[in-house]
């Protein structure tokens, strides 16, 4: 249990910062506009070296995992998105991978039935849960853009309104709200309760979801429960999109214990497995094309080797390929 | 029954008592990191003989076992690990990727057949991978140094290096956890550089080292030397005379000859390997084939893939430079698992181009293998089945009317080819009774034999035969479901294997390649009537008496 308590109380321990900070110490300024703008560098940089690192180092082989026939004779069905055959639809795989996470949806569980009979079920619920988890994170996100505009762009404010159709509350309920919830407590529980991903799950693995969770938490309860002004709010967040680096007008320490743990998070990303969200377009079995015998994939560094030649051979085994007929270059 | 191995009552009994878990153990409140590594009969290889690694130029030749307290591992070999995993971080993106990307969703855990079979946790894929990434986070992540106990990274040791030797000799690198990995990380992949590794300190095996060894000084994995090989050949061509009566005539090292022939070594030896093989003759006679077999490229497999990149660029190497020599226009290749995965993945990267070759054409149908005209190497069951389709083989189904057939789709031609098609077509052209096992085990969702990358050694028993339990479980199920009793392959480590697999999972069930079949079927020019398969046995509806046409 020492790798589940022990992020948990960090995310306490760094969600107590900020509350004494503004509390007792008024560092408005330093949770409200130093933080966050060396967070985001720390975020922007920290992506780009990581990126940067692993475009760097060459791809030598081209090994798509197929999960579908290749194209070959031309009265053969091929497969073009779990084998594709070009770059184009190569790119179409991955992002099927990013936007639907397409492999997992394959997900089986194994169970041993009596007289020893392997059975495979079919097992979406982690399909499921990541997929509402991913998703309604980034329609948060994206939903977030209205503190830093004046007047909402159109596709954004598309996609609030969706959001908030179920008009059920004051102020109306964001539907991902619910969802995010929902889904970083099934993945908790997940980690948790599943003996398997018990065993392989890490301290690393529970504290971004208990950081992603809490964050959500204070969100949700500044909206629904201390309704919390938003007029400050946005002005800060408009200053911080002007670069006008005022002085932001008293929040609330809520709010600041929200944004700092946001402000953790964005700093944890290039360090940690959150990368996963740039590696995956990179991930080699599934970018490239399953072409290697129809075009050269060339290895930057391929060794210069010396095989045995058929001269060699030939000069331990003269005698006897003369005698069993075989042809030798040399009599 | 190997004494390498529980009896399947004992091991079905083990199956019955922890259902339906696949884990065996408790692990409340214990981290993977605490649980002992126990080399113990049937679990581990043999190390290879000092004398094949010397005849290799490999590190640290000595006798050791993995029982042995002390490996005798060489003085500095911390720091050669270390920079071999720094060299192959750098040369590898994907190596980097899979260490850097893992979000351990565990989506990979129950999709291992070792891990089905044996239920040790260390063999779900995504803690075989731990095993590595967390020396990784130690030695190559400032961060997480800095964290260590939250990060999960751990020091080198000589217990990691045994958990390493006896875990990346646990996969067989079939590839079956990269089809589920919702960031496509691929086992197969860490378990080639971790096999790098400790083959640069010596620890090793010699049911792979031995082959590489010998293919590198022979030219194929069994060490048959050129006059033996093309009397093994020729005792198939009189075995092929005496039961249909056409006299095939294979040739050795001819030059001029349109196509070169490689298939693994291991056809040419051994029971139900030379039954694929006699399958060739036949139909190569059948269509009139101008073609020939090379002595000194005469293996396509290659062994070299589980040792490490240079040496399976070494033994691959021998197929151009020999395909040259010869003045062939293109390669043919046999049936065979791995060695498809060199020749589709690798071989024209690591030995290309191949300018000196032609694009491949079809002598008899004209088809261009358009698929395959830069490598210039072309699949049996591409060949095959492109000259059925145009109707260019006389063909008799009833002749396979004695066997009722399933297919598995091999490991590395399934996930690392992409090949599924053209073999059932050809199945379904040269036999009446096929059955598909059910969904999960076939196709992309393959199961290995449990065998593969060089884990077929007697030794290892144990962890073959659990292993190879999905498989032969599938297996079972069309067994008692449709009777079927052939298992079909175009894997020649399949043919080595699942023989021994099936004998202990599914009395009864006989092992055959895809060509073996095509063999059975092939209606030759002149023959005599024929009444029994390659193998001699009866064929249904063609012994004395009956009437056949």
């Amino acid at each position: 249990m020492k790798k589940v308590l022990i992020p948990f109380i960090m995310v306490m321990v760094l969600a107590i910062i900020p509350y004494a900070g503004i509390t007792f110490g008024k560092l408005d300024y330093l949770f409200g506009v130093i933080i966050p703008y060396a967070s985001v560098a720390i975020l922007l940089l920290g992506f780009l070296y990581k990126l940067v690192d692993w475009l760097r180092r060459p791809v030598p082989f081209r090994i798509p995992t197929t999960c579908g026939q290749e194209k070959s004779l031309d009265w053969i069905k091929d497969n073009p998105l779990e084998s594709p055959s070009n770059p184009f639809m190569a790119a179409v795989r991955v992002l099927s991978e990013v936007l639907l996470f397409r492999s997992l949806f394959r997900n089986t569980k194994a169970e041993l039935h009596g007289g020893s009979k392997l059975a495979y079920g079919s097992h979406k619920w982690l399909w499921l849960g990541g997929l509402a988890f991913h998703w309604s994170l980034l329609i948060i996100v994206i939903r977030h853009a209205r503190f830093f505009f004046d007047t909402l762009p159109a596709p954004i404010e598309l996609i609030e309104a969706f959001d908030r159709f179920l008009d059920v509350t004051v102020p109306a309920l964001y539907i991902t709200d619910g969802i995010a919830l929902a889904a970083v407590t099934f993945l908790v529980v997940r980690r948790i309760q599943d003996e398997k991903v018990r065993l392989i799950s890490l301290a690393t693995d529970y504290f971004p979801l208990f950081l992603i969770g809490t964050i959500a938490i204070l969100g949700v309860s500044m909206r629904y429960v201390t309704k919390v002004d938003v007029m400050p709010i946005k002005a800060l967040a408009l200053g911080l999109a002007s670069f006008s680096l005022d002085a932001p007008s008293p929040i609330g320490a809520l709010f600041y214990v929200h944004l700092f743990l946001v402000c953790v998070l964005l700093c944890y990303i290039p360090f940690s497995k959150l990368m996963h969200m740039g590696g995956i377009f990179l991930s080699p079995t599934r970018n490239l094309p399953n072409d290697s015998r129809a075009k050269r994939h060339v290895n930057p560094w391929n060794p210069d080797i010396k095989f045995r030649t058929y001269a060699e051979y030939e000069d331990d085994y003269r005698e006897k390929m003369k005698k069993a007929g075989i042809p030798v270059e040399k009599q | 029954m190997s004494k390498y191995a529980l009896k399947p009552d004992e091991l079905n009994k083990e199956f019955e008592q922890k259902k339906p878990r696949i884990l065996k153990g408790e692990f409340a409140g214990k981290d993977w990191w605490d649980l002992p590594v126990e080399f113990r009969d049937g679990n581990w290889c043999f190390p290879a003989k000092p004398e094949v690694l010397e005849e290799i130029g490999f590190p640290n030749p000595r006798k050791w076992a993995a029982t042995d307290a002390d490996w005798q591992l060489p003085k500095d070999w911390e720091k050669t690990i270390r920079e071999g995993m720094k060299s192959r971080l750098k040369r590898f993106r994907s190596f980097k990727l899979f260490m850097d990307t893992c979000v351990r969703c565990g989506a990979c855990a129950d999709k291992c057949h070792f891990f089905l079979g044996t239920g040790d946790p260390k063999n779900m894929p995504v803690l075989r991978a731990e095993l590595v990434r967390s020396v990784y986070r130690n030695d190559f992540t400032a961060l997480a140094k800095l964290l260590k106990s939250f990060s999960g990274s751990r020091t080198l040791t000589v217990e990691v290096i045994k958990e390493w030797h006896m875990y990346f000799n646990q996969c067989t690198e079939c590839r079956r956890c990269s089809v589920f990995c919702p960031m496509g990380i691929d086992t197969a992949e860490i378990t080639m550089m971790v096999r790098e590794l400790l083959n640069l300190i010596g620890v090793n095996n010699n049911w792979i080292m031995a082959p590489v060894a010998n293919c590198n000084r022979t030219g194929n994995h069994l060490g048959i030397e050129p006059h033996t090989f093309e009397q093994n050949v020729m005792s198939l061509v009189d075995d092929i005379e005496e039961l249909t009566g056409v006299t095939v005539n294979p040739t050795f090292n001819r030059k001029g000859a349109e196509i070169l022939f490689i298939t693994p070594s291991g056809d040419l030896f051994g029971d139900p390997g030379v039954y694929t093989m006699m399958g060739y003759l036949l139909l190569f006679h059948h269509i009139g084939l101008d073609y020939t077999i090379s002595t000194y490229a005469s293996e396509g497999g290659n062994f070299g893939m589980f040792t490490s990149n240079e040496m399976m660029k070494k033994l691959n190497a021998k197929m151009y430079h020999e395909a040259k020599r010869l003045g062939v226009k293109w390669i043919l290749g046999g049936e065979c698992g791995h060695m498809w995965r060199v020749v589709h993945q690798y071989m024209e990267t690591m030995n290309g181009p191949a300018d000196f070759l032609k694009e491949p054409v079809s002598p008899i149908t004209g088809t261009k293998f358009t698929n395959a005209k830069s490598t210039r190497m072309v699949h049996i069951a591409e060949f095959t089945a492109d000259l059925i389709k145009h109707g260019k083989l006389r063909l008799d189904p009833k002749r396979n009317d004695h066997l009722r057939t399933t297919f598995h789709d091999s490991c590395n031609v399934a996930r690392g080819m992409g090949m599924f098609e053209e073999p059932r077509y050809v199945l379904n052209k040269v036999c009446n009774v096929f059955h598909e096992m059910p969904e999960n085990t076939i196709r992309e969702q393959t199961f290995c034999c449990g065998s593969g990358s060089g884990l077929n050694a007697e030794e290892f028993m144990d962890i073959r035969m659990r292993g190879g339990f999905p498989r032969a479980n599938a297996v079972k199920y069309v067994k008692e479901k449709h009777k079927v009793d052939s298992l079909v392959t175009i894997c020649a480590i399949d043919r080595a294997s699942l023989p021994t697999l099936m004998k202990y999972w599914n009395p009864g069930v006989s092992v055959y390649g895809l060509h073996e079949l095509v063999g059975n079927a092939l209606v030759m020019e002149g023959e005599k009537k024929r009444t029994e398969d390659l193998r001699e046995n009866p064929m249904a509806g063609f012994g004395e008496g009956d009437d056949d046409e």
